[in-house]
């Protein structure tokens, strides 16, 4: 099976608000998938179902089927986890620990059991290199992670993701809150990444979507109203309402 | 006008008022308490004053006033009080002929009586006298002397009198061991009692010998107004010539008073001496206090923040806990001395120490019960503090931990714990702030006037939490409210209240530092 994520009707409610109405959607291993759309038609929710994030919130009921390499991640016998480190996470505000550039990378490695102290240095090394970070950090590892500028604690948050050797990594507006240059930066890297990780991100600005995604999921109002190759969703839209939405129309 | 008012000019001008006003009453409390507690020290000149009738009295001037017929009088301490009853004493001040500041006065510490005002006169030793006016230099030499010989001696008395608290204490411990033993053992425990009852028979009389030392040593002295008065050196804590005493040796004894008053045990009921043993049982006090409050307070705090769910009863739960932090102090008193000193102390001398009942040992009050009495009194100011620190930990940080792979718990005792840090060490200094002023509750857990022994000392297991203990603020109630020599008592009282405001500031400061490194480490995060 190469498609890394399936999911089918997947619905969530907040209360008694319907967020995401029967989406069903297969995501390619190795691409990156964007989902685009205006404010609050549920591109982010969808996002947080896909490491069981949404769990915690107060009243959230979840209807259909979300399986990842063929394990459906709603089952109950599922480790959250081992599910968690499998799909790594960054979010729309850099969020580093109050810790140490290295002990925010180490974090993941260390909950999971992992004290060997060679073994962290390398895995250190190693993310904060693919995350494109090392150079500018290695000489300061042990100082706070909140004396880094805003597009490198964004980055530290990717390489802090990575460290943890996931397959599958979920961006939430990593760029939102970032200037052009480090924006260039940050996409810059996730087309490094999508080499070996299955990336799905979540866009405002349709150019990123453009520029960083192989696939676009085209949502409006917690539906899923258009999917396919970017290529096609951006020159050739088959629906309407995308149209309008990508050539600004509306949202 | 009306736009003069609309303007707000006017209440910019109020608010500014009142926080000045709020700030001048605070600086004139900690002037006056400063000024009256460090002033203590200082000793002052003693006047020889000569009333129109020709008689004679010494002493320290202390403050001025006027009487009911509008005539100007002044205060005057005139000591001595075995010979006049009284240590204060009003004159008018028409009636004072002359003053006069012999240099040759002498002013006596004694460990009874108070301070002696007078002019040497002899210094016997056993059969030996040594008339002052013959021979000045040697009679201050051999006074000297023989100070520093009672000085030895003291030491050879705590020596021997530790030996037999020791001694006193196997006493107690064979007592309790006889009661619960068999017949054989009881006839050994006999004989070991004989044993050691003996050795406290050597102990005794050597330091019954010891004692007799001093006694033989006298100090013969009269007063301005002629009256005599023997001392012997076992009275005498130490004499000095206070108008001949340079400005820098002043200063020398301003210090050493200084450092008598933190480092000694009290005398003459609390208002002589020092205060060691109550500054001792405050910290200690304070100390076992913040280890349990804060642990308590913090998981506490933990479960309603993280772990409850929200609705009308976690509301309710939490208005109940700020209302706790409202409930007279006493009412924290009384509850502790229910709950703690008869249940959970009743109960632990019925399990472990049934030996030694009737008499109580956790049953009664003592440092561990008025700890955790202030504990609960201060527990509601640790959670509402330590409840916001957590929630001002940003949730895309929690957001963050989760996705990594850490479960809830990993989460709170990784991050979320740590960077509420400076909101729990808030809620710390609150408590300690608190707990160290408060006596109100501590006067029924087992604060006493007058401790014998200390909760720490050498003897197993060294911390005694059963003890009773002394505390500043119960000493400052104590000495200026409950002594029948409130006058003489009085600049003790002021020296205690200062130093209580000072170990106060210095245990806040300590918790703000800390904080603020804290702040500091986690600054930057959003």
């Amino acid at each position: 099976m190469s498609k890394a994520i399936n999911i089918r009707n997947l619905s969530l409610y907040y209360g008694k608000a319907k967020a995401l109405k029967e989406v069903t959607l297969d995501i390619e291993a190795n691409k990156s998938t964007a989902f685009i759309g205006p404010s609050g038609c549920g591109k982010s929710t969808l996002l947080r179902c896909l490491n069981r994030l949404n769990d915690l919130i107060e009243g959230v009921k979840i209807e259909g089927e979300i399986t990842i390499s063929g394990t459906n991640i709603y089952d109950p016998s599922i480790d959250l986890t081992n599910l968690r480190r499998n799909v790594g996470m960054v979010f729309q505000k850099s969020n580093p620990f109050p810790l140490s550039i290295y002990e925010n990378i180490a974090y993941g490695l260390k909950i999971a059991g992992i004290k060997d102290k060679s073994k962290l240095d390398h895995v250190v090394e190693k993310s904060l290199k693919g995350a494109a970070l090392w150079d500018e950090v290695k000489d300061r590892l042990n100082e706070s992670a909140y004396g880094l500028s805003g597009g490198q604690q964004q980055r530290l948050c990717i390489a802090r993701a990575i460290a943890v050797e996931p397959t599958i990594l979920l961006m939430d507006e990593p760029c939102s809150a970032l200037d052009p240059i480090a924006t260039a930066k940050v996409e810059e890297l996730i087309k490094e990444l999508k080499k070996d990780y299955t990336i799905v991100i979540v866009t405002h600005n349709m150019q990123q979507a453009s520029r960083v995604s192989d696939y676009t999921a085209f949502m409006f109002l917690g539906e899923l109203i258009e999917f396919d190759e970017t290529k096609t969703i951006f020159m050739n839209p088959s629906i309407q309402q995308t149209n309008d939405y990508i050539s600004g129309r509306f949202g | 006008m009306k736009k003069y008012f609309k303007d707000g000019s006017t209440y910019v001008w109020l608010t500014g008022a009142m926080a000045s006003l709020s700030m001048l009453l605070v600086a004139g409390l900690f002037l006056l308490i400063f000024y009256y507690g460090f002033s203590t020290f200082w000793q002052s000149n003693v006047a020889t004053v000569k009333l129109k009738d020709g008689s004679y009295i010494s002493g320290e001037f202390k403050k001025e006033g006027k009487n009911y017929n509008d005539e100007d009088t002044i205060q005057l301490k005139i000591g001595n009080r075995d010979l006049y009853g009284l240590d204060f004493r009003w004159f008018t001040k028409k009636n004072i002929d002359s003053v006069s500041y012999d240099k040759e006065l002498l002013l006596v510490e004694r460990n009874e009586w108070g301070v002696f005002y007078g002019f040497p006169k002899e210094l016997q030793i056993g059969n030996e006298s040594i008339i002052y006016e013959r021979d000045k230099d040697r009679f201050y030499q051999i006074l000297e002397q023989k100070l520093k010989f009672k000085k030895t001696v003291v030491m050879k008395i705590e020596d021997l009198e530790h030996k037999i608290s020791k001694i006193n204490y196997n006493l107690k411990n064979l007592d309790l061991e006889r009661k619960s033993s068999t017949l054989e053992r009881k006839e050994e425990i006999e004989n070991e009692v004989l044993l050691i009852e003996e050795k406290y028979q050597v102990l005794e009389k050597r330091l019954f010998e010891q004692a007799d030392k001093l006694k033989n040593i006298k100090l013969r002295l009269y007063t301005s107004d002629g009256l005599e008065k023997t001392l012997t050196l076992e009275n005498i804590e130490r004499y000095l010539k206070p108008n001949s005493l340079s400005i820098l040796g002043k200063i020398g004894l301003y210090f050493s008073k200084i450092w008598e008053f933190v480092s000694d045990e009290p005398r003459e009921s609390n208002t002589e001496g020092g205060v060691f043993p109550a500054i001792f049982g405050t910290v200690l006090m304070v100390l076992i206090m913040s280890i349990v409050v804060l642990p308590l307070g913090v998981i506490a705090a933990v479960y309603l923040n993280e772990y409850a769910k929200p609705g009308k009863f976690l509301n309710l739960v939490r208005i109940c806990v700020n209302n706790l932090a409202g409930v007279p102090s006493i009412v924290f008193g009384v509850f502790g001395l229910g709950f703690f000193i008869y249940g959970i102390g009743g109960t632990l001398d019925q399990l472990f120490f049934s030996d030694a009942l009737p008499s109580p040992t956790f049953g009664t009050g003592g440092i561990l019960w008025a700890s955790l009495t202030l504990a609960l009194l201060t527990v509601p100011v640790v959670i509402v503090s330590t409840e916001e620190g957590l929630n001002a930990v940003p949730k895309g940080i929690r957001d963050g931990s989760l996705a990594l792979g850490s479960t809830k718990w990993e989460t709170l005792k990784n991050i979320i714990i740590p960077s509420a840090m400076p909101g729990i060490l808030t809620g710390l200094i609150l408590a300690i702030a608190r707990a160290t002023g408060e006596v109100a509750p501590l006067m029924i857990t087992g604060v006493v006037k007058l401790a014998p022994s200390m909760p720490i000392d050498s003897f197993f297991p060294y911390l005694h939490f059963e003890r009773k203990f002394m505390h500043l603020g119960f000493h400052i109630y104590d000495v200026g409210f409950q002594s029948p020599n409130s006058e003489a008592a009085l600049p003790m009282v002021f020296s205690t209240t200062l130093l209580l405001i000072l170990i106060v500031i210095t245990l806040n400061l300590t918790a703000i530092l800390l904080r603020n490194r804290l702040k500091k480490k986690y600054k930057g995060m959003i």
